[in-house]
């Protein structure tokens, strides 16, 4: 069974071919049966791979299957190999199976659009790129998925190419993500060069016995390596272009944007883990990387009028605490709460579509309302899925996950309380902007009438998220046992708050939010009116609104300087270099054609010169 | 008969200086016979007899005499004599001057840091040049002869004219 | 007593005054004078050297000199009147069609 390892990415890669070159020519029912038919193939076989795994665990708990040797070149040389445990393998499922109820979903939404074919090769490739990043047994190869699921992301986000706003954010995606890239790049650079190897597993024995702790290069490898998480991850402070990547069709932001790519950088810094756990100051960088984007990401969304939007930042938060996680040592729980945050995430922006396509494209929360009525099921499962992103206690999935994290970050090393704190603020902060949203979304007037009610397609894939996002988060203490075959183990520095206390102040803060925003926005809403419209709170909007100032501020620091660097060398410097040395060619030549003068006396008088210059030699030398 | 020599050097150098500077081209022929009369006695004195006699006889007396046939073929008269004064202005002399000076200068140089010393002049006569032509130089001889051959097919074919069509039935060709 | 040196210098001083004339003087025909002022001293120098050495071999030269002076001369001439019959002038500076 786990031979049938490498069909997991390859089947995706082939229907993405398939739609690429036939797409075109075939009708909109074979479009959707390929593209969503090769995502359901590779699900039920990563399921039963998963199935397999865990009935008859392979030695060392982990299987490589080596397909080719890529690159042979001295002693470099990276193999297209795949390498699966219990972490590879709980992330491959998980994607898999929320691609295939996404592009479930994608055939209902996006029919009738006339890039039905081009979307479905799109996402197809998405999928066999992000699998060949989580099954990579060589960073090599984990580039090439991370370059891959890039390269997708930029080509979804701009997928109505006719607007170009669309296209330009699809560029400052790409571009942001480039910087986080190349640093991780250079890191993969720094590595090869010191340890010889990019074999994942190879590279940590080696690191672990040749780095001592705290050493230069484990702590330069692994600062850059987070630098290219933070980027793909959007976290602090490459940040900037999630919410503009909402541009792209819902399923996209659903899919790549919320649930998969964005989570590739928790998955790096869970997979080398190692490095991060020779160099603590980076890992407490991380950590606070991630307390304080959760922190702005939720001011941010408290703003937002798009309904897309606050889900973007609502997801730049969730990461903040995957960061977080990762960050005090609790490597499980950071996984646990990918797991749970991948299915309510989902389910939040498929039935934020349903309610998009319903209303005919409408975005802003402030035409939406009163559509408890209408539209039951994207109120049920929208519903379903704010507790479980708020973390209703006891209930959903999210709040297990985010509880495990909240309180290993309480017990780890120094400055945990103050993490801790931070993190309970982000508690209120979540609560208050999911209820903000489904108050002025699904209470209130109807103010813009329903047009399109969502199918079957669509429905049933957030049922089935609903489920999940309910259901997911139960059996925990299995989950981070199987986990901890791949990673360590949470190790605690003393117990400052047990788990029933951390719960029980993270339940208080979900229920202050509530209320908060039940007073606000559904009880009076003339008082958050008053709020936005006095000058402190109208500054205070204003700055939140914009992501405080990040855009405006890489605007002035980064983008000004270059453009006026270009205009001024508008002349190029470097291109002047050569083209100076064909005018001194060019000069050369006139000079020297001017001494052909067809004359007879100047050609006599030059050899009388030649001649005198001879016998000066001669006479001196 | 180192007199002679400083005589005859200071006649040829002087018809020389003068040949340069004169308008008409016979004018300067005749000039350039005399400083040819003038370097044959050089020779004389050199002991050279046999050499001096073929520098009157071939050079001043073949090679000048063709100079004066082709000039007067040219027939230039007193036109290019007015021509030739308004193109020798005295700042034309200036640069060829000096580029010569200086070479004469080096020349001079070398000569005197060279070893030179005065001789006895025996005389060489025809019987040794012509050994030594036809004994070591015979190569040379041959290569001569061709060249002058060469010179002969090249003066005819240059100097052909093509005669008229009306007469070419009649006249024969050159 | 023939002094060599002074013999040298003479040859060199005809030398440099047929050099100017084929510098300065632009009537052909005064150029190929000149050119014949040249061989000339150039014949001059050969017939010194070989009384120095007490040789019949500067004669030799000498002759061979004057035999390719009047090989070129004759050709020279030819193109003389060629040059003439085309252009009905004689000045070098105008025939200078090939240049760069």
């Amino acid at each position: 069974m786990l031979q049938l390892l490498w069909l997991v990415p390859a089947i995706p890669f082939v229907g993405a071919l398939v739609l690429a070159v036939l797409g075109p020519r075939m009708r909109a029912r074979g479009v959707a049966v390929v593209g969503t038919g090769s995502i359901a193939v590779s699900a039920a076989i990563s399921l039963s791979i998963a199935v397999a795994f865990l009935n008859a665990p392979p030695a060392a708990g982990s299987y490589t299957q080596t397909l080719w040797t890529w690159i042979d070149v001295g002693s470099f040389h990276p193999a297209i190999a795949f390498y699966l445990d219990a972490l590879s393998l709980v992330m491959m499922a998980v994607v898999t199976f929320v691609s295939f109820l996404i592009h479930l979903y994608s055939t209902e939404f996006m029919r009738g659009d006339e890039g039905y074919s081009r979307f479905f090769a799109y996402m197809n490739l998405f999928v066999a790129s992000m699998v060949t990043l989580l099954l990579a047994d060589n960073l090599l190869l984990l580039y090439l998925g991370w370059e891959g699921v890039g390269l997708c992301s930029y080509l979804l986000i701009g997928f109505w190419y006719q607007d170009p706003a669309n296209g330009r954010a699809g560029r400052k995606a790409f571009i942001v993500t480039r910087v986080g890239d190349t640093a991780m790049a250079v890191g993969l650079f720094l590595l090869f060069h010191n340890l010889g190897t990019l074999r994942i597993q190879d590279l940590m024995h080696a690191a672990q016995t040749q780095w001592p702790i705290s050493s230069a290069y484990a702590i330069a490898a692994a600062a850059l390596l987070l630098g290219g998480a933070v980027g793909k991850s959007a976290q602090l402070p490459l940040q900037t272009w999630l919410p503009d990547a909402m541009a792209g069709p819902t399923p996209t932001s659903a899919l790549i944007h919320a649930a998969t790519m964005v989570t590739a950088g928790v998955y790096l810094i869970a997979r080398t883990h190692v490095l991060f756990q020779l160099a603590p100051p980076v890992q407490f960088a991380v950590a606070v990387v991630g307390a304080a984007t959760l922190l702005m990401a939720g001011c941010s969304a408290l703003t937002q009028n798009d309904i897309k939007r606050v889900l973007a930042y609502s997801t730049i938060s969730q990461i903040g605490y995957m960061f977080l996680a990762l960050g005090v040592g609790a490597w499980g729980a950071a996984i646990f709460h990918f797991i749970t945050h991948a299915f309510f995430k989902a389910l939040l922006f498929l039935a934020a579509g349903i309610v998009i396509e319903a209303l005919h494209h409408e975005h802003n929360i402030f035409r939406m309302g009163g559509l408890r009525k209408e539209l039951p099921v994207a109120f049920w499962t929208f519903l379903i899925g704010g507790c479980a992103l708020a973390g209703l206690p006891l209930i959903t999935a999210g709040f297990y996950s985010k509880d495990l994290i909240l309180w290993s970050t309480a017990n780890s090393t120094a400055g945990g309380m103050g993490l801790w704190a931070a993190g309970i603020a982000g508690v209120v902060l979540t609560s208050l902007y999911t209820f903000r949203l489904i108050f002025v979304v699904f209470f209130g007037q109807l103010r813009t009438p329903v047009s399109r009610p969502p199918g079957l397609a669509m429905a049933a894939p957030a049922c089935i998220l609903a489920f999940l996002s309910i259901a997911g988060g139960f059996d925990r203490d299995s989950l981070t046992a199987f986990l901890a075959t791949a990673l360590p183990a949470f190790r605690d520095a003393g117990v400052r708050m047990g788990e029933a206390t951390s719960s029980a102040v993270a339940g208080l803060a979900f229920l202050a939010g509530l209320l908060a925003a039940w007073y606000a926005w559904l009880r009076n809403p003339a008082f958050s009116h008053a709020a936005a419209a006095n000058p402190a709170g109208r500054l205070l909007h204003r700055f939140w609104f914009s992501d405080w100032g990040m855009d405006w501020l890489y605007d002035r620091v980064l983008v000004r300087p270059v453009v006026w660097l270009v205009a001024t060398n508008k002349a190029d410097v470097i291109d002047s270099i050569y083209d100076g040395i064909a005018s001194l060619a060019a000069l050369c030549h006139r000079l020297l054609s001017s001494t052909e003068t067809g004359k007879l006396r100047w050609y006599a008088a030059w050899i009388a010169g030649g001649s005198v210059v001879t016998l000066a030699i001669v006479m001196f030398l | 008969m180192t007199i002679v020599f400083y005589t005859a050097s200071a006649v040829a150098i002087a018809a020389t200086i003068l040949m340069l500077t004169r308008l008409h081209a016979v004018h300067a022929l005749l000039y350039l016979i005399v400083s040819l009369l003038a370097v044959a006695v050089i020779f004389f004195d050199l002991g050279a007899p046999f050499i001096a006699a073929l520098e009157v006889i071939i050079y001043a007396g073949a090679i000048m005499v063709l100079f004066v046939f082709v000039v007067m073929l040219l027939n230039l008269g007193e036109p290019a004599a007015r021509a030739e004064r308004a193109l020798l202005t005295p700042p034309m002399w200036i640069g060829p001057s000096v580029l010569a000076t200086i070479l004469l200068a080096e020349f001079v140089w070398l000569l005197a840091h060279g070893n030179a010393p005065p001789v006895v002049a025996a005389s060489i006569g025809p019987v040794e040049v012509g050994m030594a032509l036809f004994g070591r130089y015979l190569i040379g001889v041959e290569l001569a002869s061709m060249l002058l051959l060469a010179g002969l097919v090249a003066a005819y074919h240059l100097g052909w004219r093509k005669v008229p069509q009306a007469e070419a039935t009649h006249v024969p060709h050159p | 007593m023939f002094p060599i040196r002074e013999g040298l210098v003479v040859s060199g001083i005809l030398f440099t005054l047929g050099l100017i004339g084929v510098l300065v003087r632009r009537n052909l025909v005064f150029v190929l004078m000149s050119i014949e002022v040249m061989l000339n001293a150039a014949g001059l120098a050969f017939v010194v050297a070989g009384t120095r050495w007490r040789q019949p071999d500067g004669q030799v030269v000498f002759l061979f000199i004057l035999a390719m002076a009047a090989a070129e001369v004759s050709v020279g001439l030819a193109l003389v009147l060629e040059l003439y019959h085309q252009h009905k002038s004689l000045d070098t500076d105008a025939i200078s069609r090939m240049r760069g």
